[in-house]
């Protein structure tokens, strides 16, 4: 085994045992350079997010079977005791370990299938352990691999082009109707979960102002103050309701806060300019008369989770064409562990030789007077069959490497010395 | 014409057709840029199909209805190629690329007249043509992109998103590029017209008002005027300016039809 991973997600583990496993920046270095000093692994990656861990490494050539040391360390490391933690707990080697990164990193393995943040996370993650010095020539490989991955399958297929939750499919029906939303104004009544989870998006999309109201004037601050918005007192909902260009509702009330009437003189206040409101309050916050004004906009809890429903078919529809991109990187991956790319080293190394022979060929053979073009021939073969033999012997020894490490530090080393630089790592 | 060149331009704007519809299906941003540059060597190729046209018959390419409707694509190729760029927005591409082709191959079907040496040639003339039936491109062109928000904007009051809601452009988007499209159109038809009447008078020294193609005209700039004013204003901002849009172009199209060529006696195909 040359590459191993150890880690636990939101498949495998429950939400109290991941915030157990997970690592901040500092515990993933430190645990890196554990791990690393320890012996366990020479080369090391921590991947900590909020629904993963994972430990990926490369191990020393006398201890391939390090996934049980890893999962000790684990266990060690963060104090959780390896009966809870060995059943949520999975191991995979070389190719499936490879795989499994790509998927990650391709947003396949995701809690919301094509998640865009994981891709940074992976960047953030490599970043660190590179900066470190915790990667090696492999997992230097591996992450640049997984990485293009990531983007290819974001480029390429609509895996995570859609909105699949209930606040950003809201913010990005907003988008249909104004564009970007960096010069627009967003009112949110209610300060509840779901309105928490809008507004984080709309203050992703760079929302210019945000209002918050709510009937607990301490939870609208709170929020306002998280999220950079205003808070105003709730006796005042109705006066600030012409200024925005994006209302949420979310609040408990048994009759429609906004009332057809209230609606239209707000509209008369701006001008008709349109509005899009989203009524996520159960029983709704909304008059449906009101969807019927000229320029009003109107989204329910039921019509988001429909086109919820609708986008969260349409990426699964896109699994297959990502999977391939994943094999296809796989493929590659693979090839270059297997050696392929010596076969262009000794090329360019065959190359250089021959030019060092013609050079020599011409500076001193030519000048010696008595030779016929005959012998110059055969002094030239003769050098090719010695040049020959000399790259046939370290030719052969690095395909018969059998540590993926020590193959790729010696590639290296050859192309450094010989060819004066060095290969991408 | 060198049949290969009108081939090569038909080819062109397939293909950017195609790669626009494929890109506002799929949004894959690389296509999109295809579909532009595509579009770009068919305007190219189309420029050449005209001037080769304009050196065999020894005149400006809008003399019959073929050049007439040739050099109508060609404008309205280059308006819509001038509005992506500048609002960068490729969505509507699928949408006007087919009026750019259908035009072209009607203008090579069309028969060529057989042309007498035209009393109608200089600068002040072949300013007023081109300007007009410029103006004529860019109303086309906000026709479609109103056209557009209308059925994009049924689409999202009737909560029906499919595909393509998400590629097409914002509402608000759409009524920009429809406003430019028609200033540039305004600007055009006003100035085009305007050098219509100096070369009248450098004709003959006197105006003639009795062509009915003056009082159409004259009624498309005030309906555009008027459409220019009332898209900004509270209470027909939105579908309704964008329903007046629609409407405004009928009349174009009844300019550009009926009257030239049953009512005018001076404007066949321009």
């Amino acid at each position: 085994m040359e590459i191993v991973l150890v880690g636990l997600n939101h498949r495998t583990a429950p939400v109290e045992v991941r915030e157990r496993v997970s690592f901040t920046a500092e515990q993933a270095r430190r645990a890196s350079e554990e791990l690393r000093s320890k012996g366990i692994l020479e080369e090391t990656l921590v991947l900590s997010t909020c629904n993963r861990s994972e430990v990926y490494g490369v191990p020393p050539e006398t201890s391939r079977e390090s996934a049980p040391g890893l999962s000790t360390f684990l266990s060690e490391f963060h104090s959780v005791r390896m009966d809870v933690l060995g059943t949520s707990l999975y191991h995979h080697y070389d190719r499936e370990a490879v795989r499994h990164l790509f998927r990650v990193a391709a947003g396949l393995d995701s809690m919301m299938l094509g998640e865009a943040e994981i891709l940074g996370q992976v960047r953030e993650a490599y970043r660190l352990a590179h900066e470190q010095g915790a990667t090696g020539p492999v997992l230097n490989r591996l992450f640049q691999s997984a990485l293009e991955v990531g983007k290819r399958v974001r480029a390429e297929t609509e895996l995570g082009a859609r909105p699949v939750s209930v606040a950003s499919a809201g913010v990005k029906l907003a988008e249909r109707i104004f564009g970007k939303l960096r010069d627009r104004s967003a009112l949110v009544l209610g300060a509840g979960t779901i309105s928490e989870q809008v507004i984080a998006q709309l203050r992703d999309r760079g929302i210019a102002r945000l209002l918050v109201m709510n009937r607990s004037r301490e939870r609208a601050d709170g929020l306002a103050k998280q999220y950079g918005g205003e808070a105003l007192p709730w006796g005042e909902w109705e006066k600030a309701l012409p200024l925005p260009d994006v209302i949420v509702s979310s609040v408990s009330a048994e009759e429609p806060i906004l009332r057809r009437e209230i609606v239209e003189r707000a509209m008369e206040r701006r001008g008709n300019r349109a509005v899009f409101l989203m009524d996520l309050g159960l029983p709704r916050n909304i008059d449906a008369t009101v969807g019927k004004l000229y320029n009003v906009y109107v989204y329910n809890m039921d019509d988001l989770t429909e086109i919820v429903a609708q986008n969260r078919q349409a990426r699964e529809n896109e699994i297959p064409k990502a999977d391939s991109i994943v094999e296809e990187h796989l493929g590659k991956f693979l090839s270059w562990q297997a050696g392929v790319e010596l076969v262009g080293l000794v090329d360019e190394l065959r190359a250089k030789m021959r030019e060092e022979r013609d050079q020599f060929v011409r500076d001193r053979v030519e000048s010696i007077q008595h030779l016929t073009e005959a012998d110059r021939k055969l002094v030239e073969k003769l050098i090719d069959e010695i040049l020959e033999s000399l790259l046939l012997e370290p030719a052969q020894r690095l395909r018969s490497e059998k540590d993926l490490r020590r193959k790729v530090q010696n590639v290296e080393a050859l192309r450094d010395l010989f060819l004066g630089n060095r290969e991408k790592s | 014409m060198h049949y290969a060149l009108f081939i090569s331009t038909v080819v062109a704007y397939a293909l950017s057709l195609a790669l626009y519809l494929i890109f506002l299906n799929t949004g894959k941003a690389l296509t999109g840029r295809l579909g532009t540059l595509l579009l770009g060597a068919g305007l190219v190729m189309h420029y050449f199909v005209l001037l080769e046209r304009s050196e065999g018959t020894h005149t400006v390419p809008y003399h019959d209805l073929y050049g007439a409707m040739s050099l109508f694509g060609w404008l309205l190729a280059l308006t819509y190629l001038g509005l992506e760029l500048y609002h960068r927005q490729r969505s509507v591409g699928a949408l006007v690329l087919p009026f750019i082709l259908v035009f072209f191959v009607a203008a090579h079907l069309a028969p060529a007249d057989r042309l007498s040496p035209p009393d109608a040639h200089g600068p002040t003339f072949a300013f007023h043509v081109a300007l007009n039936i410029l103006a004529y491109a860019a109303f086309t062109l906000s026709c479609v992109l109103s056209l557009t928000f209308l059925i994009e904007e049924r689409f999202l009051r009737n909560h029906r998103l499919g595909n393509i809601v998400w590629r097409l452009p914002p509402l608000e988007l759409l009524e920009r590029m429809s406003q430019s499209s028609v200033l540039i159109g305004l600007i055009c038809i006003t100035i085009g017209t305007a050098f219509g009447f100096l070369w009248v008078y450098r004709l003959s020294s006197k105006y003639s008002f009795y062509d009915p193609k003056y009082a159409i005209t004259l009624l498309v700039l005030i309906l555009y005027a008027v459409y220019f004013r009332l898209a900004r204003t509270t209470a027909w901002r939105g579908a309704r300016a964008s329903k007046l849009c629609v409407f405004n172009f009928l009349i174009v199209f009844l300019s550009f039809t009926v009257v030239n060529l049953y009512l005018s006696a001076n404007h066949r195909f321009f």
